[in-house]
């Protein structure tokens, strides 16, 4: 695969490198990455692999690009919000460097499809936001023999590794399972500082660009951590673990299973908190909620959310305990009136209505979708975050 | 002997947002368990209902994972930097 006089001119920086030269360049020409998600890692990620001249960027996203991305991914624009992440990542991706090829799969990935669409790729860069998907990431990539580059970013601490290539660890040899669901919070329930994915998402494309040239110490059988806060680069070892049920001498998962249920994941919950139909006894909606409120019914409203989350916006009538100050402030949420906890949209309100009833509470209700729901059906004046 | 225990972002709620903590013991175990004890809130993110170690939380002395040292037993020297590491997921 020769370069075109334009590669020449476009990759002088790296050509004048012994390291990457024309043979290098050549090697990522006819390089392939597929991009997991065109989120916070995905955005730099990309970005950087276009810049670069990988040949195919291929993008898995099923997305609506919404004014809280902008934050930190880089790859949307303002004027792109509401546009498909993949149509707004595949136009500036070109606008960057017309002379690769963007794939897109408008698609979430699912046990049935991951296969299929790992297939043609040389690398895949893990840039999800939820665990089933790292899992089923890790296990069709060690299935598939492909490099895994991994990042993962929470607030202000990120981590990254390189999975799943011939002889080196996976993702199931640092974590043979998964967190039970509600347990470690997500970006949108914890925040993550914008330019932190921007870092680890580099880290990301680095290691794949390194793989594709063959050049350089790879991330392998080591695990970065960073913190943004301390500004702090850690590594720890990585070991491939004999007994790894994926990767392992004697693997038990040789085909893709149902990761939603490895992970503990009811699919159908979030259809049922949304219609509001069939909700149990441990569940309020916001209409109903705001009957009580209307009604003046008697009740203790909690919002455990942190005291930041309370002043962007409040329901009213709440007290405020954070979910990690609820165990020494058990005094203060009576015993003899019905409880209605709340967060921002129902995780750590339904983690702390399990700890109440562990201690005894009974008439503990969870608000369904949190403040971010209130907003929406109840009183729009309460900002959306 | 008071080793340095590094407490990740996730569970800083849990110690009154400290991300480090000087905690005595002679092994991880030991350590571990006067950790949570200083600091109860810790107990259900770091053990099952059996007191096993949750299998999603690695737990390294230094740079080395205590699965492939000698897990809880695994002695601690003076200086020795525990670190806990849970799994995050976040990416977009």
């Amino acid at each position: 695969m020769a370069l075109s006089n334009d590669e020449v001119k476009r990759y002088s920086r790296h050509l004048i490198m012994p390291e990457v030269g024309v043979e290098g360049q050549e090697k990522l020409k006819k390089g392939s990455v597929l991009c997991i998600g065109a989120g916070g890692l995905g955005s730099p990620a990309a970005l950087y692999l276009a810049a670069a001249g990988v040949g195919t960027i291929g993008i898995v996203d099923f997305d609506v690009v919404d004014f809280s991305n902008l934050q930190r991914q880089v790859i949307h624009g303002t004027p792109d919000v509401g546009r498909s992440k993949l149509a707004s990542a595949k136009d500036r991706l070109l606008a960057l460097n017309p002379l690769i090829n963007i794939e897109t799969y408008e698609t979430a990935l699912s046990s049935k499809n991951a296969l299929e669409l790992f297939k043609p790729y040389d690398i895949i860069l893990d840039g999800t936001d939820n665990f089933p998907t790292r899992y089923l990431v890790n296990d069709a990539c060690v299935i598939l023999g492909k490099p895994n580059t991994y990042g993962s970013i929470f607030r202000f601490e990120g981590q990254a590794s390189v999975f799943a290539t011939k002889g080196g660890p996976c993702y199931r040899c640092l974590y043979p399972e998964p967190p039970p669901p509600g347990l470690v919070p997500s970006c949108a329930e914890g925040g993550v500082l914008g330019v932190l994915p921007g870092v680890i998402g580099t880290i990301q494309a680095t290691e794949a660009v390194k793989l594709i040239m063959g050049i350089g110490e790879p991330l392998i059988g080591r695990f970065l951590i960073y913190d943004a806060l301390r500004m702090k680069f850690r590594e720890l070892k990585l070991k491939k673990d004999p007994d790894c049920p994926v990767c392992g001498t004697n693997p038990t998962v040789r085909e893709l299973i149902d990761y939603e249920q490895f992970c503990g994941v009811a699919p159908s919950a979030p259809e049922v908190a949304v219609t509001g139909a069939n909700h149990s006894e441990t569940e309020m909606t916001v209409t109903e909620l705001k009957k009580k409120i209307d009604a003046k019914d008697d009740f203790f409203l909690l919002d455990v959310r942190e005291p930041n989350e309370y002043q962007i916006g409040k329901i009213p009538g709440s007290t405020l305990i954070p979910l990690g100050e609820v165990p020494q402030r058990l005094s203060e949420i009576p015993r003899d009136k019905d409880i209605i906890v709340h967060c921002k949209m129902g995780g750590r309100s339904a983690k702390a209505a399990s700890f109440l009833r562990q201690q005894g509470y009974t008439k503990v209700k969870n608000l369904t979708g949190g403040i971010l729901d209130w907003s929406d059906k109840i009183d729009p004046s309460v900002p959306k975050y | 002997m008071a080793n340095k225990i590094l407490i990740p972002t996730p569970l800083r709620p849990f110690t009154g947002k400290q991300d480090a903590v000087e905690v005595d013991g002679a092994t991880i175990g030991e350590l571990l368990s006067n950790l949570t004890t200083k600091y109860e809130g810790l107990k259900p993110h770091l053990y099952n209902e059996q007191g096993k170690l949750r299998s999603f939380v690695n737990v390294y002395l230094n740079d080395e994972d205590i699965r492939y040292l000698e897990k809880e037993k695994t002695a601690v020297k003076p200086g020795d930097t525990i670190s806990i590491i849970p799994s995050v997921a976040g990416g977009r």
